[in-house]
């Protein structure tokens, strides 16, 4: 089969590839897909104060649609407050990337990645907030 | 430096040797006869090229030219073959047997036999790809009328013990057919020996031309079949058509120079494989899959573990290879024949088939393996399964979510 530039692109010179400090509280880790599936994708974000996303980073097992993907999606999230990095559905990944139909699948799991990443950040966020309440002598 | 991209994909198909592509041309132009006219000299020469070809492909496998009937491939010749016999025999029996690692041409036509009230049992390989005879023979029944099992696996090159397999038929009155298409060339075959009923040939992965291919059926003892094509009555009524001279002529030429030439030609491609393999095996994770000593030598299949196989393609395009990864196609399951073997998954994702031939260089060979060592290490870079592995995290202890 062959791939669009845009994938190749991706590929070749993929963007953001690394990991962030999994355990800092700033930062939330999606991993979704499975080995026996052909792909499995990390996607970390790095959200500051004002609640952007400053910083994105990913590995990516899995075909060059699946790299290229998740590439992307690192490029698309930076700057974006949580819930627009939510508004990015697949069809506008697969668009981007011309991925044929076979390949919608990376697009989609790509999508998955960044809700997992963003659900996780707010996972620690919602515990974090709760000790603090717990601590609170005013609360107490 | 070699020209690139470099062919390794010879399981899949040959080019036609520039000596078969020399015979075949005349048969296009100026020899056109229809070997099947009788009355004038256009088909009596076309009749000769037709009978000398058969005889060079019998001559390949050890056989009477009156056993070979011409098919155009493996695919017809194995439908030919088990539906032909089923369907003469069903009298005597309706069960039939075959290996879960058979080509598609071989499963096909078992459930579509299982779709007309056949039954068909699938063996499943040892982890080396063989089968083991003594599951073979428990699983010949009263009924069983006909066993199917490959010579030489098309994925991971494997050379079944079809001379036992062929006594144990005889010996239970059970018709034994051999899919021959990835071992002509590769391994000898002696038909006079064999206990062998019908076999199946392809001239494409043996330096000869597409669309082309024969099937050999025993006439001591004599099998019949049920024609599977009916028309003009020609090959004994087994496969009616016209038949293709130039493509049969581009066969016979090419197991003539089969013949003439494996045996030096083997030694020279097992030194070729055996020094890729010595080059890839010091990466790390890196696992061959099927027996390394049963294998012809021009295959080599390896799994290159926590890197999927078709990203691992793209990068080394300059490497035409297959995998057994199933990105490509929409239902997302690696190869079935490496499956069959007990390969989780993961490691069936990451496998690739590199097939080695004629026309590969030493150059060749020192070029892919520089390249595999490249990228392999630049897509692991790039794997989380790879940071979990390093970490020492089993992979098979995480719960992961099917998609």
């Amino acid at each position: 089969m062959s791939y669009s530039d845009k994938v190749l692109d991706h590929y070749e010179n993929p963007r953001n590839v690394g990991a962030l400090e999994a355990n800092d509280a700033s930062v939330g880790t999606g991993m979704v897909g499975a080995p026996a599936c052909g792909d499995v994708m990390k996607l970390q974000i790095k959200v500051n104060d004002a609640g952007i996303i400053e910083e994105a980073r990913f590995k990516t097992y899995g075909c060059g649609s699946a790299i290229a993907s998740s590439s992307l999606v690192t490029e698309w999230v930076k700057g974006k407050t949580l819930d627009q990095a939510l508004a990015i559905k697949n069809t506008a990944i697969a668009e981007e990337l011309a991925l044929p139909p076979v390949k919608i699948h990376c697009s989609i799991l790509a999508e998955d990645a960044i809700k997992a990443a963003v659900a996780d950040y707010r996972n620690k966020h919602e515990v974090v907030s709760a000790g603090y309440a717990a601590c609170d002598p005013a609360a107490a | 430096m070699p020209t690139l991209p470099i062919y390794l994909d010879y399981s899949a198909t040959t080019p036609i040797d520039p000596r078969v592509a020399e015979i075949m041309i005349p048969y296009l132009t100026e020899k056109f006869g229809n070997p099947a006219s009788r009355s004038h000299a256009f088909g009596w020469d076309a009749d000769q090229a037709v009978e000398r070809a058969r005889e060079e492909v019998a001559g390949l496998v050890n056989c009477d030219p009156k056993e070979i009937v011409w098919t155009s491939g493996a695919t017809e010749s194995d439908n030919l073959a088990i539906k032909g016999a089923a369907q003469f025999y069903k009298g005597k029996g309706k069960h039939l047997i075959t290996v879960r690692t058979e080509h598609k041409a071989v499963l096909d036509p078992m459930r579509e036999l299982e779709r007309q009230g056949f039954e068909v049992t699938y063996l499943d390989p040892e982890p080396n790809g063989l089968l083991d005879l003594d599951k073979f023979t428990a699983a010949i029944r009263p009924d069983t009328i006909l066993a199917s099992v490959m010579h030489v696996n098309n994925e991971i090159g494997v050379i079944q013990d079809i001379e036992t397999i062929g006594e144990i038929c005889r010996g239970k009155g059970v018709l034994f057919h051999v899919d021959a298409a990835q071992s002509t060339g590769k391994a000898p075959i002696d038909l006079a020996r064999l206990k062998v009923d019908l076999m199946s040939f392809s001239a494409h992965k043996t330096y000869g031309p597409k669309g082309i291919g024969a099937l050999y059926v025993r006439r001591k003892p004599r099998i019949r079949l049920e024609a599977q094509m009916h028309g003009g009555g020609h090959e004994r009524g087994m496969r009616s058509g016209t038949l293709a001279t130039h493509q049969i002529v581009g066969m016979g030429a090419a197991f003539r120079i089969a013949a003439e030439e494996m045996a030096t030609e083997n030694e020279r491609i097992r030194m070729l494989r055996d020094k890729l393999w010595a080059g890839v095996s010091t990466l790390d994770e890196v696992h061959l899959n099927g027996d390394m000593q049963q294998r012809v030598p021009h295959n080599l299949n390896a799994s290159f573990n926590f890197v999927e196989g078709e990203s691992l393609m793209m990068a080394i395009k300059d490497l035409a290879v297959s995998s057994g990864s199933a990105c490509t196609s929409a239902s997302l399951e690696p190869s079935y024949v490496l499956k069959a073997l007990g390969r989780n998954d993961e490691l069936a994702h990451s496998s690739i088939r590199f097939s080695i031939g004629r026309f590969t260089t030493e150059q060749d060979i020192d070029f892919a393996v520089q390249l595999l060592h490249k990228h392999v290490g630049k897509l692991r870079d790039l794997s989380p399964l790879w940071d979990m592995h390093r970490a020492g995290i089993d992979l098979n202890s995480v719960q992961w979510a099917a998609h």
